[in-house]
């Protein structure tokens, strides 16, 4: 798409762009190539001096059963964060969507938690799972269960999937519910007359409509748990207990933190781009994008 | 609905209520615990109403900070008062005029300018933090608010927001101001700049709260406590895991770092689902 008219002359139009232009190429592309750069390279013990050495960093980094962890980790989380958060916000769309009096009031008192960061959300739910002082302690460990994040891999991670699920719904709901309201009625009605019950109505009609929301939103939310969950993570469990909830973007913090391994964080950073830009590229090819260029 | 039936309704708000139950009580309890003093939290027995110690809390934190993070709170809130309005502010302006520039002028260059800043939508700050901050620190930029603001102002939304937007204004109206004998600069002032109005609202509600709600980077690059935001703030306070984590002044900055974000929410409500849904496009 393009404009028919213009302004003419070019000296403005430089002039008008350049501070966005500096900005992204000093804080973007020189980082960026920075990091592809250091992913070659070996640093001495002292920082001083560094050598090129090809993909050894990256080798190592495939020789090490924590990037291993990492990745598993990872890919745990996501899909549970993902599944649970786009399940709960469908139910509570879907029931939104619903023809019921007071939706916007509705509305706003469910989307709210977009607001808070997740480093917070994080700080809110251990709070409230706190193995001896949680409000909600109490009753899982009244049934037996000898309940401790700090120290147990799995409740640690079951904490971090119910934060990051939390601060995740409305984000999915507002975008669920537009989905929904973009659905014509008469579909819907055409399907009742035909006799389907509304169980029927949603798997058959309405969820196949959905799907472009939900693809995208799949996506949109993978790429929330691989970055913006850093918050939850540090404030929450630091990674552990022993590791066993690093991700791979705390992994390239924590192996990078006080000049540690910068090439190995370095190689690290460099599959995470891969794998955004990958994430990225299926968005882009499957999801009807409106950006023209 | 296509039906009325009364039960579907019921389990409708029943639904809803549950939802909204489960997504405020966290949020409840922290509101709780902001009202009381260290011993009652700890003993594990926090009653759900309120105490009486909230004017202590809120003052003690606001003004004196806790035993850990021996700075106030009410300094670490102007921090990220500024980081969150300068990178808001920020990427609104330089946007605005990338995208001016990009639509309504022919230059050389203006694809590739526009695809340098279109790839950067694709690389969160976290995958390029260590070269980031060797850059800013070399710049000597750390510990200074254009330390945390400037790298996060470096991506791509604003511009695609705005070029987007642009988009949908007819010619006609650059054709009449051209006949008018108006430049570009009267043009951008008096015919783009008002309409862009919702625009530039909804992008500043969303990015406000991106700004906000920052943590690895300032994490990163503040040193000294005076720099801190109030969202770092609140792990110094918990890191310890001794028993003499003060839970009620960890829990009344959590209060207080909740408040701005989302009282634009809630206030702006409008602006935010229209900023959220088109940057998103």
């Amino acid at each position: 798409m393009e404009k028919r008219a213009h302004i003419s002359g070019w000296t403005l139009p430089l002039l008008l762009i350049l501070p966005q232009m500096a900005i992204t190429v000093i804080f973007f592309y020189w980082p960026a190539s920075q990091a592809i750069w250091q992913s070659f390279l070996r640093e001495d013990a002292f920082g001083l001096a560094s050598e090129f050495v090809g993909f050894e960093n990256y080798a190592a980094l495939f020789e090490q059963p924590e990037y291993y962890r990492a990745m598993i980790t990872t890919a745990i989380f996501s899909s549970l964060v993902a599944f649970f958060s786009l399940a709960c916000a469908l139910l509570l769309a879907s029931q939104a969507d619903k023809n019921i009096r007071g939706g916007h009031a509705f509305k706003t008192l469910l989307v709210w938690p977009y607001a808070v960061a997740p480093a917070i959300a994080g700080v809110l739910w251990l709070f409230m799972f706190h193995p001896t002082l949680g409000t909600l302690s109490k009753p899982i460990k009244a049934t037996g269960i000898d309940w401790n994040p700090m120290l147990n891999a799995n409740h640690a991670m079951t904490l971090l999937v119910l934060s990051a699920t939390w601060k995740q719904i409305s984000y999915n709901f507002l975008f669920f519910l537009a989905g929904l309201q973009a659905i014509p009625k008469s579909v819907i009605e055409a399907a009742a007359i035909d006799g389907a019950g509304p169980l029927r109505r949603f798997w058959t009609v309405i969820f196949p409509l959905l799907s472009p929301t939900t693809f995208f939103l799949l996506v949109v939310n993978i790429v929330y748990v691989f970055f913006d969950t850093f918050g939850i993570i540090d404030a929450v469990t630091g990674g552990g207990p022993a590791g066993q909830t690093t991700t791979l973007v705390y992994k390239v913090y924590a192996d990078g933190r006080l000049g540690g391994d910068l090439g190995g964080s370095a190689a690290q950073s460099v599959i995470l781009m891969i794998i955004v830009i990958a994430l990225t590229a299926i968005q882009f090819r499957y999801v009807e994008r409106k950006v023209q260029y | 609905m296509v039906e009325n039936r009364p039960f579907a309704q019921f389990m409708a708000y029943l639904t809803l209520a549950l939802g909204i139950l489960v997504v405020a009580f966290p949020v409840y309890l922290a509101v709780m615990a902001s009202t009381f003093d260290t011993a009652t939290i700890i003993n594990g027995n926090m009653p759900l109403v309120p105490g009486d110690q909230a004017a202590e809390n809120y003052n003690r934190t606001l003004l004196y900070g806790g035993m850990h993070a021996r700075q106030p709170v009410g300094g670490m809130m102007f921090n990220s008062m500024i980081m969150a309005l300068g990178i808001a502010i920020g990427k609104i302006l330089i946007s605005i005029l990338s995208a001016y520039a990009v639509v309504y002028f022919k230059f050389p260059f203006r694809k590739t300018a526009f695809w340098i800043i279109f790839i950067t939508l694709m690389l969160p700050v976290e995958v390029r933090i260590y070269p980031t901050y060797k850059i800013v620190a070399d710049l000597g930029l750390l510990d200074t608010y254009t330390g945390l603001i400037m790298p996060l102002i470096a991506s791509a939304t604003g511009t695609l927001l705005f070029r987007q937007f642009f988009m949908t204004i007819p010619d006609e109206l650059l054709e009449a101001s051209k006949i008018d004998g108006a430049g570009a600069f009267r043009f951008f002032k008096d015919t783009l700049l008002p309409l862009s109005m919702t625009t530039i609202a909804a992008l500043f509600v969303i990015q406000f709260i991106y700004g906000w709600n920052q943590y690895l980077w300032p994490l990163l690059i503040t040193t000294k406590s005076s720099m801190q935001t109030i969202v770092i703030g609140i792990k110094m306070m918990i890191t310890t895991t001794d028993a003499l984590t003060e839970w009620n002044v960890a829990m009344t900055t959590a209060v207080l770092a909740m408040l701005p974000p989302v009282l634009v929410v809630i206030l702006m409500q409008r602006l935010f689902v229209k900023g959220l849904v088109e940057t998103e496009k």
